[in-house]
């Protein structure tokens, strides 16, 4: 990773950290499981997808990848604390 | 104890398993199917060719998740249905009772009648089986030759492009899916095919497979040119597998004919997924779709009724959102209508609704790669193409499946020169606000 893609993720990530949850949409899921496989600390977010919850998982590191890896869109953060478990997504 | 029989392990039969279970505890619910893999994302084999995913991952459930819900899994091909006996004939002799039967036999690929078609290399992408000899016969050649249409073909094209062998790629005709795209996004599709190496040959039309000791070394086009190549990849549209429907005497037009609760009209049996062919209240048809969604919603439906919880299928507005030529592209509701020569009726990943276009105004905005085109009906939209940028590709979602009423905006978003990207999000925005997800 170059800095600036450091610099870049970094403030991702503390953006996320700060705004909230990875969410899907599973409505777009094909269950293609290329987020589960991107995730760096194995959380199985295809199955997220499938039940269309939103990854409340304390070990999430909101890093952004699968989101970013996923094909169709299916996953997006959401606004929610993290601490709370609270979020703003009603689906 | 109720027993409930399954014919598919795809997603739709796996659905159907998963709902019943959920409101039956103690129902006997058994799936048949006749890959070895049974159940996985079956569009992923895209991702597989495209080395983006490896084997593996391709499968969102186990053995033991299977296990664990109380889903028996059999190994087996059905050859017939005994609808008066109420029981199934597997290949081998075996006999299975049901009480309640589920057809959820998917889609196949159509495959052309030319001459050379049994040569080693002639290949489709229809299942793990298929999605293996491409990729091993990847390794092996060099130039491949593509023909077809819709989202499977240009899978294929790139998946084989990006393992550096030199792809052609067939059309029968002028443009790249002529009756889902408008020109302006063939193009586009067709720009980036060539930027990636691949050679586009228009009207162009195959008469025979060449081939040498039983394996095929070229083909034939029309004209007389020979096109030489170690792989020949067909995606010319897929149709449902219908003959133990058939031979059940199951209602059938082009797919099998199913009613709101996923009943066929044979007392006990439903079907569900890529092999039922359900009523569509936007068009007010009964249409095919070979998507993923929608097979897994109907097998769910499906499974409810048979469960005993009659709960009606609402088809929405068909929507998909994929990769053509490495663009994120939605489609969603209809968005063209008329014939595609390179396709047969429908491919994988499409829907019969986005060629069922009324009366309706393009209106669209086009940068070097992003273009969205949507149509406006008369108080609603009635589809959109996103292509690159996704900004808009849910709210158009939104809008175009919950029908909402865009009066408010029409005037000004089809008027020429409007900006059509802020309109749509300020719109969408505002009607989020007391309409959306709380
Ligand atoms: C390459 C590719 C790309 C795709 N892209 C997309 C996409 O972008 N978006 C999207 O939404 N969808 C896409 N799809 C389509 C999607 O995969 C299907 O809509 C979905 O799999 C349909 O599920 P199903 O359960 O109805 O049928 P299937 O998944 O086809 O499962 C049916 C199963 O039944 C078994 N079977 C049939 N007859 C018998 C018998 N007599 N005895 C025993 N078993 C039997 C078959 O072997 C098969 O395993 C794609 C598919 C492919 C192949």
């Amino acid at each position: 990773m170059s800095f600036r893609e450091h610099l870049t993720s970094e403030a991702r990530h503390r953006q996320a950290l700060a705004v909230g949850l990875v969410v899907p949409d599973n409505s777009r899921c094909v269950q293609c499981g290329i987020c589960s496989f991107n995730c760096p600390i194995g959380i199985d977010v295809r199955q997220h997808a499938w039940l269309g919850k939103p990854v409340e998982d304390s070990h999430c590191l909101t890093c952004g990848t699968c989101i970013q890896k996923c094909p169709r869109g299916v996953l997006r953060f959401e606004r929610g604390s993290l601490h709370l478990g609270a979020t703003e997504v009603g689906r | 104890m109720t027993r409930h029989v399954i014919v598919g392990t795809g997603v739709a039969g796996v659905s159907a398993g998963l709902a019943i279970r959920s409101v039956d505890p103690g129902a006997e619910i058994v799936l048949i199917g006749h890959e070895p893999e049974k159940y996985y994302s079956r569009p992923g084999l895209a991702y597989l060719l495209s080395s983006e995913i490896p084997e593996r991952m391709l499968f969102p459930m186990q053995a033991r998740d299977f296990k664990a819900r109380g889903l028996t899994v059999l190994d087996g091909i059905v050859e017939r249905i005994d609808p008066t006996a109420c029981s199934l004939h597997l290949r081998g002799g075996q006999e299975i009772a049901y009480d309640r039967l589920l057809v959820a036999t998917g889609a196949a690929a159509v495959l052309p009648d030319l001459p050379g078609m049994d040569l080693k290399g002639v290949v489709k992408l229809d299942d793990f089986s298929d999605a293996r000899r491409i990729l091993r016969l990847a390794r092996r050649g060099r130039r491949a030759v593509v023909v077809g249409g819709g989202i499977t073909a240009l899978e294929i094209v790139e998946g084989l492009a990006r393992r550096g062998l030199r792809v052609h790629y067939l059309l029968r005709k002028e443009r790249y899916w002529a009756n889902v795209l408008d020109e302006a996004e063939s193009r586009i599709v067709e720009g980036r095919l060539r930027h990636e190496g691949v050679t586009l040959h228009y009207h162009s039309d195959v008469e025979a497979l060449l081939g040498k000791r039983g394996r095929v070394t070229g083909l034939r086009l029309a004209g007389g040119e020979q096109l030489a190549c170690s792989l020949v990849a067909f995606a010319v549209g897929i149709r449902p597998r219908l003959e133990l429907a058939r031979a059940a005497g199951l209602n059938l037009d082009r797919g099998i004919l199913v009613n709101e609760y996923l009943e066929t009209g044979v007392a006990r049996i439903y079907a569900a997924g890529d092999a039922a062919q359900v009523y569509d209240p936007l068009s007010g048809r009964h249409i095919l779709d070979s998507l993923w969604n929608p097979a897994r919603e109907q097998g769910r439906v499906a499974g409810l009724n048979m469960a005993g919880q009659r709960t009606a299928y609402i088809k929405k507005a068909a929507f998909n959102v994929t990769r053509l030529a490495g663009l994120t592209t939605t489609i969603i509701g209809a968005v063209g209508g008329g014939q595609d020569a390179d396709l047969v009726g429908i491919a994988r990943g499409d829907s019969e609704a986005w060629r069922d276009l009324p009366h309706a105004i393009a209106c669209q905005t086009h940068t070097e790669v992003n273009r969205v085109r949507v149509m406006v009906g008369r108080r609603t939209l009635i589809g959109a193409v996103v292509m690159g940028d996704q900004t808009l590709s849910q709210p158009l979602q939104e809008l175009i499946t919950e029908q909402v009423d865009i009066s408010p905006m029409r005037a000004a978003l089809i008027q020429p020169g409007g900006a059509v990207v802020d309109r749509l999000l300020d719109f969408w925005s505002e009607w989020r606000q007391t309409h959306g997800p709380q």
